[in-house]
């Protein structure tokens, strides 16, 4: 099991868009994917799990990982997000 | 005609005038069609294990059934609205699409024998509870399409069929409409939507808007009021819905849909264009608003925002101040039906004598206690206002502007109050604009000289001319003996607009104008040659000055500005501003 710390950089926060490449892109991974924000853990594979953080500009979230994958898969997550998502 | 059909019925009962939340333009006169939705009942059964895989079965074809009616209104959303109304669906067909959702769902039928309306209830709450409680909207929004799924899906497992159809044309009138029902019931001939609760920014709002279909919501109880083909009218400009409309006030509506109709013609053609230049300069075009009329100007899509809200409306004919949260609401109120366009809130400008109990007889008011300098005095006041303001800047699409500023110590004063508001929210944890832009009021000439001054400690500008004018050229324009002295195009207010403009901008910030200037079709020529960055004009008045703007080049409009600005008299500004009208523009009408 591995975990990562980042944050949230697009504007808009953790909306539909995002939340709906991000769980796409999950879904490519083999790994168990866990979200956490506020004490709050989430399946990171479920969008409607990921709508619940309402994760805005700024939050923390930690990113678990645990799988054959997990290495990959917190590298291509991690940096989904830290890109803000190709959005502005 | 409908109001032919309206007049024969009931006769005789009493018209019932209510008032709601106008959601979107338009009047609807007809009868009123009842759209009664149950929320499904969900009980808790335990199922035989022989029987999972049965209500396994059950539950998918629920969630295959809800999975094409939603890509149905989808499809006919897609013909019928813009893409940025068809994202509420596409978030609820994902939410259908949940794997993770519906596996954790499947796995608990099996695992605790329990129907499938139990468990998918159950488990979707869960995720619902948690959105609601959210502090930011978007989030809260997201929790309704939650709940929509939802029970999308549990009527589908009871076998309920949805009602979409309706016999002849009608005024839906229900306790709330979900987003799905306000699409898939327009396939009918809706004249209006009329619900009992909902606000400006809800689905039957913003959907209804899109479909350009008059709808009033927040009427409370509305759908216990009406019955089956009773006669009403819906008037979605001022938020009334009348029952049992009498002979007179079908008349009154007629009249007013055929003026909104005229003047919304008129406006049509330019309504989604920019205020630009034929050189595209592009300036901003806004409304100014007083509360009651600011719904008005959604349908009056040709403004940019609102350049000044005139706050101190929420005080007319009270005796006491609004508080923090009903200032709150208000504003936020204004920030969400402009969203994403920007809304410019001017603190209450009043004078002294709107503080009862410390009303001291000004002999004159006009260079008395007002504006800023109430406010600074009375910081209470002022912080419950700028701390309401504050909250209701979360989508960052609100602004402040502070009246009647005369030195730079006032606007410092008002600001370092700005930031101790900020400070206590963000101690009380409460979201707001951190990056709320700020603006002053040039209406006294003392500001106007040291505009560079008050420029560095702001992001803009606006010239509020009513007051500059009666200032700077020492006339009231109340005052018949003098008022014909009250002049607009005076080469001193000309020489003074450019010099508070080219300041504004030598510190880059931008240079608007509030004052009545800037909706005279005369002068936008003028205005624009002098540099002006933003109009903010009576609602009215929208039509002609983008039309104006749009049919010159900056550039010959900075001929003209620099021709002014060499003349000596007001006559013969005016005369050559009228010569250049009538040449442009021989249909708009200039005094």
């Amino acid at each position: 099991m591995i975990q990562r710390e980042v944050s949230i950089k697009n504007r808009a926060g953790l909306h539909t868009r995002p939340a709906a490449a991000l769980v796409k892109l999950a879904a490519t991974f083999k790994s168990e994917f866990f979200i956490e924000k506020d004490g709050i853990e989430i399946n990171g594979k479920s969008i409607i799990g990921v709508m619940t953080l309402a994760a805005e500009q700024g939050s923390m979230l930690i990113l678990r990982f645990d799988g054959d994958d997990e290495e990959e898969a917190c590298n291509a997550i991690a940096e989904l997000i830290e890109r803000g998502f190709d959005e502005k | 005609m409908t109001e032919n059909k309206v007049k024969a019925e009931q006769p005789q009962s009493p018209e019932t005038v209510l008032k709601g939340i106008p959601a979107s333009p338009g009047i609807a006169i007809g009868p009123a069609f009842p759209f009664v939705k149950h929320a499904p009942i969900i009980d808790e059964r335990s199922i035989l294990p022989e029987e999972r895989e049965r209500e396994i079965s059950r539950l998918e074809q629920a969630i295959a059934r809800s999975h094409k009616e939603l890509r149905k209104i989808l499809e006919f959303a897609e013909q019928k609205l813009g893409e940025d109304k068809v994202k509420i669906f596409e978030a609820q067909l994902m939410f259908l699409e949940d794997t993770v959702l519906f596996d954790a769902i499947y796995g608990r039928i099996r695992s605790e024998l329990k129907n499938a309306e139990f468990v998918v209830h159950g488990e979707i709450e869960k995720y619902h509870r948690i959105m609601l409680a959210a502090k930011d909207e978007y989030t809260h929004e997201r929790a309704h399409d939650v709940e929509d799924v939802r029970n999308r899906i549990l009527r589908n497992l009871l076998e309920q069929r949805a009602i979409s159809r309706l016999a002849g044309s009608a005024i839906v009138v229900s306790q709330n409409l979900t987003a799905g029902d306000t699409v898939i019931l327009s396939r009918n001939e809706v004249l209006g939507y009329a619900t009992d609760i909902g606000g400006i920014t809800s689905h039957t709002a913003l959907l209804s808007r899109a479909l350009k279909i008059p709808a009033v919501v927040g009427l409370k109880t509305i759908s216990h009021m009406v019955q089956d083909g009773i006669p009403m009218v819906l008037d979605g400009y001022s938020g009334t819905v009348v029952l049992h409309p009498s002979e007179e006030t079908i008349k009154k509506y007629v009249a007013k849909r055929e003026r909104y109709q005229e003047f919304e013609a008129r406006l049509a053609p330019l309504r989604d264009l920019p205020a630009e230049t034929l050189d595209h300069r592009r300036v901003e075009l806004s409304a100014n608003a007083e509360f009651e009329q600011e719904l008005d100007f959604i349908k009056i899509q040709g403004a940019d925002g609102i350049g000044l809200y005139r706050s101190e409306y929420l005080i007319v004919g009270k005796e006491v101040f609004p508080s923090e949260e009903e200032q709150f609401s208000r504003y936020k109120l204004l920030a969400e039906a402009m969203y994403p366009k920007r809304v410019i809130i001017r603190t209450f400008d009043i004078g002294g004598d709107k503080l009862m109990a410390e009303s001291a007889e000004e002999k004159n008011p006009f260079l008395g206690w007002r504006g800023i300098r109430v406010m600074l005095d009375r910081p209470n006041i002022f912080m419950e206002q700028l701390r309401a303001i504050l909250r209701a800047s979360t989508r960052k699409n609100i602004a402040v502007m502070f009246p009647m500023v005369s030195n730079l110590k006032e606007v410092r004063q008002a600001k370092k109050l700005l930031d101790e508001a900020k400070h206590q929210l963000r101690k009380e944890g409460l979201p707001y604009d951190a990056r709320m832009k700020i603006g002053v009021m040039i209406e006294v000439p003392s500001a106007a000289v040291v505009a560079e001054d008050l420029a560095e400690e702001v992001d803009f500008l606006s010239i509020g001319t009513n007051d500059l004018i009666q200032y700077l050229l020492a006339v009231d324009r109340g005052n018949d003996v003098v008022s014909s002295l009250y002049q607009e195009f005076n080469p001193a207010v000309v020489r003074f607009l450019r010099r508070i403009i080219e300041r504004g901008k030598k510190k880059n910030i931008w240079v608007g104008m509030c004052g009545e200037m800037a909706g005279d079709p005369m002068a936008t020529i003028l205005l624009l040659g002098l540099g002006l960055d933003e109009f903010s004009v009576v609602p009215k008045m929208l039509p002609e000055i983008k039309k104006i703007i749009r049919s010159v080049r900056y550039s010959e409009a900075q001929r003209i500005a620099k021709k002014v600005l060499k003349m000596k008299t007001e006559d013969e500004i005016k005369q050559f501003l009228r010569a250049t009208m009538k040449k442009k523009f021989p249909d708009i009408p200039v005094n």
